[in-house]
């Protein structure tokens, strides 16, 4: 797959200090998830390949356009939301929305059909007429993705779309983010603190410590990964049962007390242990995935 | 995507020019300034005095309605430069207060929101965004005074005929090019206030201090250095240098027109430069 974002020896400097330092990697994933600690610099990552921030080294592809070369063109390609409130307190959600549009290209016609259309998808329908200054937090949020999403950009990027969010509204959010990823043909960029909203929305990860990338993950791939690593609680003969399962194909570990560790073959299927198990009276008392979540990779990363 | 199906699907119609998206600024600026009833009212006003002219035009064209009511016309009435230098001071006047109500409201508004990188996510520059935004300015002024005064001239020429107009074309390019000076200066100035002074009636008060305050230190240095250069800080006297000029009227304010001509490209320089500092995606905080 070509890679959507591609950093070449990024590197951004703000006076005497490195901000980015040297960012090599190539992103593929149709949601992409920026992790990091505060002053890590995913805003300043988002904020170079914006073109708002000058690179002092290196260079960086959106799509296969340089972001130095041909900041006009990939601009028209982007759609993004930023962190902080961003908005025109004396427009209604309409006007603002249609006129972002229009700055992006779209003829006033349909840049107001598309103002309505998008309201009612993000779940401002009701309140597109009111004044954006009259809004509350959440829906300034839902309004910041309307603008975003107006012009079809092709690469969405979401600077902690779920900040200030009750929960209701952050699942809201959320399920935005997986139908748009869904439905739509544009690949979303999330940049968040918070490890569960871009678990449950990003299929590749890049962590971020220090303007340095610590990690570069694909999660789909470890979470089918994961989906390999079986850990057995057993009652019965548990060694004999490890040599029968060895003969399929798995490498098993027996730790004791009953307990058996396996990696699984590709094309393993689960049916085989319960089979084995069966055949010998072997009791099963627990079957578990092994589940590296998000939070132990970060944590992980940070550690480095 | 229709309403009813409310799911997510991409514009795939055309796009309109680049060139032309820095009008799509005054639209939005101008549908809001004419919400403002007295902004409104305002801008009739100004057109009150250019109605006069056009009243003194017609009767020093046609002497004889004022005979008819039993007025003794004389010489005194008759359509000369001066006529139309005394436009431009007054709706200079007028456009001074135009500006002081609509500039603030046209930049600050977007730096106090932090909307600025929700503009220049857009293919759309900084250049664009200042065009834009000057073109509210410069759109509404010249309605109150290069354009009336260009009527104004073509009036009297369709009365005074062809020799008149031959002697005193003159008069069309001095409006035109006097008043525009004055107000791409006052546009600059009003938005690089409006940029750096984000309170809207602060930016106001601003710009009319700018005047008011130039003009008192003005005179203090040229009483307190025994100078005329002191002028040159009140854009005033500098620009009814300039119009003095443009007009063959003799200006009693020390200062030649060089150096107001240069005063005018400083003051609009330092304009630019301090907008281009503060009309920027992102704040840099040191």
């Amino acid at each position: 797959m070509d890679p959507v974002i591609e950093l070449a020896g990024l590197s951004v400097r703000f006076g005497n200090r490195d901000i980015l330092h040297n960012l090599r990697v190539a992103l593929s994933g149709r949601t992409i998830g920026l992790l990091g600690p505060n002053g890590a610099g995913k805003s300043t990552l988002i904020q170079t390949l914006l073109g708002f921030v000058p690179l002092s080294a290196g260079s960086a592809n959106i799509f296969g356009h340089d972001i130095r070369q041909q900041t006009r063109e990939l601009r028209a390609l982007i759609g993004y939301m930023p962190e902080n409130d961003s908005f025109i307190a004396n427009m209604t959600a309409v006007s603002f929305v249609r006129m972002m549009g229009e700055l992006a290209g779209l003829p006033h016609d349909a840049a107001l059909e598309r103002a309505h259309e998008v309201l009612f998808y993000v779940g401002l329908g009701e309140a597109r007429y009111r004044l954006l200054g009259t809004y509350s937090l959440g829906m300034k949020q839902l309004a910041k993705l309307a603008q975003a999403i107006v012009h079809g950009p092709r690469l969405l990027i979401l600077d902690e779309p779920t900040n200030g969010l009750d929960p209701p509204a952050r699942l809201r959010m959320i399920r935005l983010i997986k139908e748009m990823k869904q439905t739509g043909s544009m690949h979303i960029v999330v940049c968040s603190h918070l490890l569960r909203d871009v678990e449950e929305t990003c299929e590749e990860v890049l962590i971020l410590k220090q303007g340095r990338i610590v990690h570069h993950a694909n999660l789909e791939e470890e979470r089918r990964a994961n989906k390999r690593f079986v850990e057995l609680e057993t009652v019965g003969d548990e060694k004999d049962f490890a040599g029968a399962l060895t003969a399929l194909g798995c490498e098993c570990v027996g730790t004791g007390l009953g307990r058996v560790k396996m990696v699984l073959p590709v094309e393993f299927e689960l049916r085989e242990i319960y089979r084995l198990a069966a055949e010998r009276d072997l009791q099963l008392r627990r079957l578990n995935y092994r589940r590296d979540t998000l939070e132990d990779i970060f944590l992980k990363a940070m550690e480095a | 995507m229709a309403v009813y199906k409310r799911t997510y699907a991409a514009y795939e119609g055309s796009l309109t020019p680049a060139w032309s998206r820095f009008l799509i600024l005054p639209r939005y600026s101008f549908a809001r300034l004419w919400q403002s009833r007295f902004l409104v009212m305002f801008f009739m006003a100004c057109f009150f005095y250019p109605l006069g002219c056009v009243g003194y035009i017609y009767l020093a064209n046609n002497l004889s309605v004022l005979s008819s009511f039993g007025v003794p016309a004389g010489n005194f009435i008759k359509v000369e430069p001066s006529l139309f230098l005394y436009f431009c001071w007054v709706q200079a006047a007028f456009t001074y207060l135009l500006t002081a109500f609509v500039g603030p409201s046209l930049v600050s508004p977007d730096l106090v929101n932090g909307a600025m990188p929700l503009y220049f996510c857009r293919p759309f520059s900084r250049a664009e965004y200042i065009a834009g935004k000057m073109s509210v300015l410069v759109f509404l002024l010249s309605l109150v005074t290069w354009a009336p005064g260009l009527i104004l001239f073509t009036i009297q020429a369709s009365l005074a005929g062809w020799e008149w107009t031959k002697a005193n074309l003159w008069i069309a390019g001095s409006l035109f090019i006097g008043l525009m000076v004055w107000i791409l200066m006052l546009s600059l100035l009003a938005l690089a206030l409006s940029a750096w002074v984000k309170w809207k009636i602060a930016a106001g008060g601003l710009l009319l201090g700018v005047f008011f305050a130039g003009a008192g230190f003005g005179t203090a240095l040229n009483s307190v250095m025994r100078t005329s250069y002191g002028s040159l800080l009140n854009l005033t006297e500098v620009m009814f240098t300039i119009w003095s000029k443009l007009f063959s009227w003799p200006s009693d304010t020390g200062i030649s027109l060089e150096a107001s001509w240069i005063c005018v490209a400083v003051v609009c320089a330092v304009c630019l430069w301090l907008l281009v500092r503060r009309v920027r995606a992102f704040e840099v905080v040191k």
